[in-house]
């Protein structure tokens, strides 16, 4: 029971940024694969809101054609911005967010890894199953590329700016509706960017500048949100 | 006499248009144990929330060895172990992954003590059993075993012996009393009566209150 | 927090007192409802009556001397929000977070009113009320950013925890508002330049320009009026208990 007791003077054992950002994934990855079901909603979700749009307006492949881009991108990010309430809350309520809070790491680092790590499990999927909703749309196969190239570069942004949404209402008991008020005004401008990229493959324009905007968003994305959702989580848990 | 370790100076909270406490004053050495007291509702909670920075709608100043706490941070998070209302377990984590998690994300806590913590507090044998199948009083336990394996100095712990059974208290009391011989503090709440050995400190919320 | 408050000039320290802030703002205000009065009353006459007619548009254009101001308040009063949420947030000032609460629902009203105007200026412009023109369709995003920090705001039960969170939500919103401009801008080509630019050399000419620049300061004057009622409000709602809000509602 006699161990020294660390002195702030010493320098402490620095546990490395790397490792620390990969206990964090694992462990997100871990509790979602441990609860699989959370995991398939967002992916049937999408699914769901995809073929509502052939049913409430019209199955013929020429008008659905021209919608798929749209659909798909607005598909894409509902189902994303339904996943997000949970990036928190569980931690949230069992306390470790709180512990979270208090670890001496880089709070940055903490929250780009727990971000990461959902859009590995949503954003991801998400964008390997676009072609099938394309299919079902009757999007030309030269959109395939640009479609499933743009979630991919505009997901995790996606990701990124609902866990703002996600920790500002993590203290809140009814989250849900209210985060889809604070981040959807937020998502317009990659959906913009996002379905104007599968447009633009679909009519055989170059697609360079729309995803360079994408990875633009995205960079700046990883540089600020976090700071926002680390801020954000200490006001929560602060309230 | 050296600066304390933690120093508390005009601290006011106002929770819905009431005063908490207002004025309080008081500084914790090393080697000390005080224990917050005061009726439900009394704040106690949110002065620990306070103390380690959780919460920081508050007045007044708060130091860590003579350094503004807000300025020190990484320094302050790095000597502090809390022990909150929620045990911090993850439902479906086992106790060994709860424990690992907490290794990374303070750099004081052993790793290579997790199964001799886990020992300790009476979990051997349930390392790998998901934390949702065991008991309130066990996944309480998960926590505490973190006591056992860090090198943080201050510990603030808010109701530590929450459904914790009589034997498990009192080695828990060991425990603390010896953290305190060992150069530690501790700032604790308990509904419980102490028994520990060693001097104990006690601060009365309702009697700062009633001095106003 | 004491050594960070030595740079700071001198008047920034006595806003953060309500109490001084409640009587200054009490002392400015009947100038600025005179100027706002005089200002909006010689501006609407003005353009009303002598700015001539659009040679193209005819009278209808008039509408831009409410639509166009209410439009460049509705963005500086999100700015305003933000920075005053930013201050609040940084050097935990009670008065900043006043200000940014107050800012929200001024702010959203007047983007409701852009948008109206805008709608019934498009009736005869474009033939139908609603045009998804670009500047247009970013005047109805911010409104949603005004929502947002409104509906964020009434939901938090604590009034420090609101402020904060909508500081910070106000302030991604500021970092987002020129990528959804640039945004909506290229996703709809089709939009007339700007009409009013303090920084550029007007493109209108001046009997249109002016009577304009008159609604646009009148216009800043009547939101400096409604944002310090509000403020004088929320500061004796919030410090009911002072002594001094006391001795004031006992005088009244």
């Amino acid at each position: 029971m006699n161990q020294p007791l660390s002195n702030p003077d010493m320098p402490v054992k620095q546990t490395g940024m790397a490792v620390l950002f990969c206990a964090v994934m694992k462990r997100d990855l871990m509790l979602a694969f441990r609860r699989r079901s959370d995991l398939l909603n967002p992916l049937i979700f999408f699914l769901m809101v995809a073929s509502l749009f052939p049913l409430g307006i019209s199955p013929e492949p020429t008008f659905l054609e021209q919608l798929a881009p749209g659909v798909v991108w607005v598909g894409a990010l509902l189902a994303t911005l339904l996943s997000m309430d949970s990036l928190f809350r569980s931690d949230f309520d069992d306390g470790t967010l709180e512990q979270t809070l208090l670890s001496p790491q880089p709070l940055f680092l903490v929250v780009l890894a727990k971000v990461i790590a959902h859009w590995a499990m949503t954003g991801l999927p998400l964008t390997l199953m676009a072609p099938l909703l394309g299919l079902m749309l009757f999007l030309p196969t030269e959109g395939m590329g640009g479609l499933m190239l743009s979630l991919l570069i505009g997901t995790p942004t996606l990701s990124l700016i609902g866990a703002i949404g996600a920790a500002l209402t993590v203290g809140l008991r009814k989250g849900g509706v209210l985060i889809s008020l604070l981040v959807l005004p937020l998502y317009i401008p990659v959906l913009i960017f996002g379905a104007g990229a599968v447009q633009a493959a679909v009519t055989g324009l170059p697609l360079g500048g729309y995803l360079a905007l994408l990875g633009a968003m995205l960079a700046l994305g990883i540089a600020l949100a976090p700071l926002a959702i680390a801020a954000a989580l200490r006001i929560s848990v602060s309230g | 006499m050296s600066e304390p370790l933690l120093e508390v100076r005009q601290l006011l909270c106002e929770r819905d248009d009431r005063v908490l406490f207002e004025n309080l004053d008081f500084s914790l050495n090393v080697g000390e144990v005080l224990q917050i007291e005061g009726t439900n509702g009394s704040g106690k909670t949110t002065l620990l929330r306070i103390l380690c920075g959780l919460t920081s709608h508050y007045e007044g100043d708060i130091f860590w060895h003579g350094e503004l706490r807000t300025q020190a941070r990484e320094a302050f998070n790095r000597s502090l172990l809390y022990f909150g209302h929620q045990p911090g377990v993850k439902a479906v984590l086992t106790p060994l992954e709860n424990l690992h998690w907490y290794s990374a994300m303070h750099p004081s806590m052993d790793a290579s003590r997790v199964l001799w913590a886990l020992e300790q507090v009476g979990l051997r044998g349930y390392e790998d059993v998901p934390c949702h199948m065991l008991s309130a009083g066990q996944n309480r336990r998960v926590s505490l075993a973190r006591l056992y394996m860090n090198d943080a100095i201050l510990w603030i712990l808010d109701e530590p012996f929450t459904a914790i059974d009589k034997q498990g208290v009192a080695q828990q009391e060991a425990l603390i009393a010896q953290h305190a011989i060992n150069g530690g503090a501790v700032i604790l709440t308990t509904h419980h009566e102490l028994t520990m050995p060693g001097p104990l400190r006690r601060l009365n919320l309702d009697q700062v209150r009633e001095t106003l | 927090m004491a050594e960070n408050k030595k740079w700071l000039p001198r008047w920034f320290y006595q806003m953060a007192s309500p109490r001084w802030c409640y009587e200054f703002c009490g002392r400015l205000l009947p100038w600025f409802v005179v100027a706002a009065v005089l200002l909006l009353g010689a501006g609407t006459a003005w353009a009303l009556a002598w700015a001539p007619a659009d040679y193209q548009q005819g009278n209808s254009f008039r509408i831009i001397y409410i639509h166009v101001p209410a439009a460049i308040l509705a963005q500086s009063c999100y700015m305003l929000m933000a920075v005053a949420g930013a201050i609040g947030l940084i050097w935990k000032m009670k008065v900043a977070d006043m200000v940014a609460k107050s800012c929200a629902p001024i702010g959203a009203t007047i983007a409701v009113l852009a948008l109206a105007t805008g709608a019934i200026w498009g009736k005869p412009t474009w033939g139908a009320w609603w045009v998804w023109d670009a500047r247009l369709t970013s005047m109805l995003v911010l409104l949603f950013l005004y929502l947002g920090v409104i509906a964020l705001h009434s939901a938090m039960e604590s009034e420090n925890t609101a402020a904060q969170a909508t500081s910070v939500l106000a302030l991604v919103g500021l970092v987002n508002i020129p990528i959804i401009k640039y945004s909506v801008e290229w996703w709809n080509t089709l939009h007339q330049p700007a009409t009013f630019t303090l920084t550029e050399k007007p493109a209108m000419p001046m009997e249109m320009w002016l009577p304009l620049l008159v609604m646009v300061i009148g216009f800043y004057c009547f939101f400096s009026v409604s944002l310090m009622l509000r403020v004088r409000n929320e500061i004796l709602h919030r410090e009911r208990r002072a002594g001094w809000v006391r001795t004031l509602l006992e005088k009244a």
